[in-house]
C-alpha cells in the first residue's frame, strides 16, 4: 500500500474548486467589512469568523440533518439536483466553503484596510467611479493580502477533515480526501501507508504556508483585524 | 510575568491538580472501563445500567468500530476490557500482548439486517436483496469493511447474492456501524447493512423497515470480549465479563437480536 493518489488528486480539485469560489465571494464580503459603516457590522464579521470555532461536526450535522432529504431546505435541494448534498463533491465543495470562508475573507479584509486611504479619496475627487478604484487602486494594492487569503482557504481546504467524515461517507474518487484516507489508515493499523501520505501532507501544506508568508510578512491572517 | 499573574497561573495549576488527584485513586475504586463495538450502543448501555444497579460498580462505555478501537488499545488506550464485533480483533490483541487471553468469551453471535426508512416504498421483508437493485436506492450505507466487522460482513452478503458489483458504485461507508445507520435514518442513504441490534432498540420503533439477512449469507459474526493486560481495574472488569454469561445479561443480548452463545 502507498498514497491514495486518487484521493490526492480529489482532494487538491476540491481545494481549488473551494477557494476559487471563495476568491469570488469573499472579496464582496470583504470589501464590505472593509469600508462599511453600518452599525450592525460585528455582527456579520462576528458570522464570518465562526467557523474558526465552531467544531466541524456542527456544520456537519447541519448539512446532514438540516439540509437532508426530511428537511424542507434538503427536498428543495434534492428536487433541484436529483440527489442529497451528503456524499456528492457538491455537498463536500460548499462544506468547505463555509469551513474556510474566515481564512480567505480575514486576509482579503486586513490588506484592503490597509490599502491607504488618501490614494482611495484621491482616486474619488479625480472622478473615478468606486468600481474603478477598487479595480485600480485597492485591488493592486491589495494584492499581497489577495494571494494570501486563496493560498489559506486552498490549505485549510486540504486539511480538512471532520466536516468530511461525517457527510462524506467515503466513496473513492468522490468523497475519500487525504485527510479521511490517512483516518482509515490509522484506525485500520496501516502506518506506513498513512505515514508517507501524512508526511506529503505536511510538505505540502509547510511549502504553502512558506509562500504564503514570504510574499507578505507584516499581513497578518486569522484573526487580524485594523 | 508580575506578581499578580503568577498568583492566577499558581491558582490555575493548583486547580487543575486537583481536579487530576482523584483520577489517580481511581484504581481503588469499583468500575470498569469498556471499549465496544458501535452494534452494542443501546444493548451494553442497558447491560450495564442493570449491572450497575445489581453490583454498584460503574460501568463507562466507549463505542467505535473494532478495528479503531484495536488500534487505539494498541496504542496504549486505558480501556479495561474490550467487547469485539468479531473474534479476529481480540486474537489480535492476545497475540501482540495487549489482551489477556485466558479471558476471551465469545459473548453473542451479531446479524446484519438490511434496512430502509419507514417512509420507504421499498419493502425490503418481501423484496428481499432486490431492494437494491430498485432505481430509487441511489446511496447504500455500510460499515466501512477495513475497520469494521460489521462492514466485512455486508460485503460477504452482497458478494454472496452477486450484487456487488452491481451496486459498488452506490455504497457510502461509516466510520462504524453507527454512523451507517445514522445515514439511513437521516434520509441521505435510501438503504443499508446495519446491525440487528441497532433496528430493535427501542429507539429505532417506528423509523424503518427491515430483512434479517439469512446467517448463511456471510460468515459468521462471532463476538467476543476479553480483558486487557493492562486493565487497571481488571478484577471488576472479569467479574463484569461473568456477568455476561448471566441470566440477566443473556436476556437482553437475545431481546436486542444477539443470539447468545455459552462458553468459549
Amino acid at each position: 500500500m502507498a498514497i491514495d493518489w486518487q484521493a490526492f488528486w480529489l482532494t487538491l480539485r476540491l481545494a481549488a474548486v473551494v477557494s476559487a469560489i471563495l476568491l469570488l465571494i469573499g472579496v464582496p464580503i470583504a470589501y464590505w467589512l472593509a469600508f462599511s459603516c453600518r452599525r450592525g457590522k460585528f455582527l456579520i464579521e462576528a458570522l464570518v469568523a465562526l467557523p474558526i470555532v465552531l467544531p466541524p461536526t456542527v456544520l456537519g450535522f447541519y448539512v446532514l440533518v438540516a439540509l437532508g432529504p426530511h428537511s424542507p431546505l434538503g427536498r428543495v435541494w434534492e428536487s433541484l439536483t436529483g440527489h442529497t448534498l451528503a456524499f456528492t463533491f457538491m455537498g463536500l465543495v460548499i462544506g468547505s466553503i463555509l469551513y474556510s470562508l474566515p481564512f480567505a475573507v480575514q486576509p482579503f479584509a486586513a490588506s484592503f484596510r490597509a490599502v491607504d486611504r488618501r490614494l482611495v479619496s484621491a482616486s474619488a475627487v479625480l472622478g473615478a467611479s468606486p468600481w474603478r478604484t477598487f479595480r485600480r487602486i485597492i485591488i493592486p494594492a491589495s494584492r499581497p493580502g489577495l494571494v494570501a487569503g486563496f493560498a489559506l482557504s486552498f490549505a485549510h481546504t486540504l486539511g480538512e477533515f471532520g466536516v468530511v467524515l461525517m457527510v462524506g461517507g467515503n466513496i473513492p474518487g468522490v468523497t475519500r480526501t487525504v485527510s479521511i484516507d490517512i483516518f482509515d489508515q490509522v484506525q485500520s493499523s496501516n502506518y506506513t501507508s498513512a505515514n508517507q501520505t501524512a508526511l506529503l501532507l505536511l510538505v505540502l501544506c509547510f511549502g504553502l504556508l512558506a509562500v504564503v508568508y514570504s510574499l507578505n510578512p507584516r499581513v497578518r491572517f486569522v484573526g487580524a483585524s485594523e | 510575568m508580575g506578581m499578580r499573574t503568577r498568583g492566577w497561573v499558581l491558582a490555575l495549576v493548583v486547580a487543575l491538580g486537583v481536579r487530576i488527584l482523584p483520577a489517580q485513586r481511581a484504581a481503588e475504586e469499583h468500575q470498569v472501563t469498556v471499549a465496544a463495538a458501535a452494534d452494542l450502543l443501546t444493548a451494553l448501555k442497558e447491560i450495564a445500567a442493570a449491572y450497575q444497579k445489581r453490583t454498584g460498580v460503574e460501568v463507562k462505555l466507549s463505542l467505535g468500530s473494532s478495528g479503531a478501537l484495536t488500534q487505539q488499545m494498541e496504542n496504549g488506550a486505558p480501556f479495561d476490557v474490550f467487547f469485539s464485533a468479531d473474534t479476529d480483533y481480540p486474537t489480535r490483541l492476545i497475540k501482540g500482548g495487549y489482551a489477556d487471553g485466558s479471558t476471551l468469551y465469545r459473548y453473542a453471535i451479531g446479524r446484519v439486517v438490511l434496512w430502509v426508512p419507514q417512509d420507504s416504498p421499498l419493502d425490503p421483508a418481501k423484496d428481499e436483496i432486490k431492494i437494491l437493485m430498485d432505481p430509487s436506492v441511489k446511496k447504500i450505507s455500510i460499515a466501512n469493511p477495513t475497520q469494521a466487522p460489521y462492514g466485512r460482513a455486508a460485503v460477504a452478503v452482497l458478494q454472496h447474492y452477486s450484487m456487488y458489483e452491481k451496486v459498488s458504485g452506490r455504497l457510502v461507508m461509516g466510520e462504524n456501524i453507527a454512523q451507517a445507520a445514522q445515514f439511513v435514518e437521516s434520509g441521505n442513504a435510501q438503504a443499508g447493512f446495519v446491525a440487528f441490534a441497532h433496528v430493535l432498540a427501542p429507539e429505532m420503533k417506528g423509523k424503518g423497515k427491515y430483512w434479517l439477512v439469512p446467517a448463511d449469507a456471510y460468515p459468521p459474526l462471532d463476538q467476543s470480549a476479553v480483558v486487557l493486560s493492562h486493565a487497571v481495574h481488571a478484577e471488576d472488569a472479569r467479574r463484569f465479563l461473568d456477568y455476561m454469561k448471566t441470566m440477566e445479561a443473556v436476556a437482553i443480548l437475545t431481546r436486542y437480536g444477539f443470539e447468545p452463545r455459552a462458553g468459549k
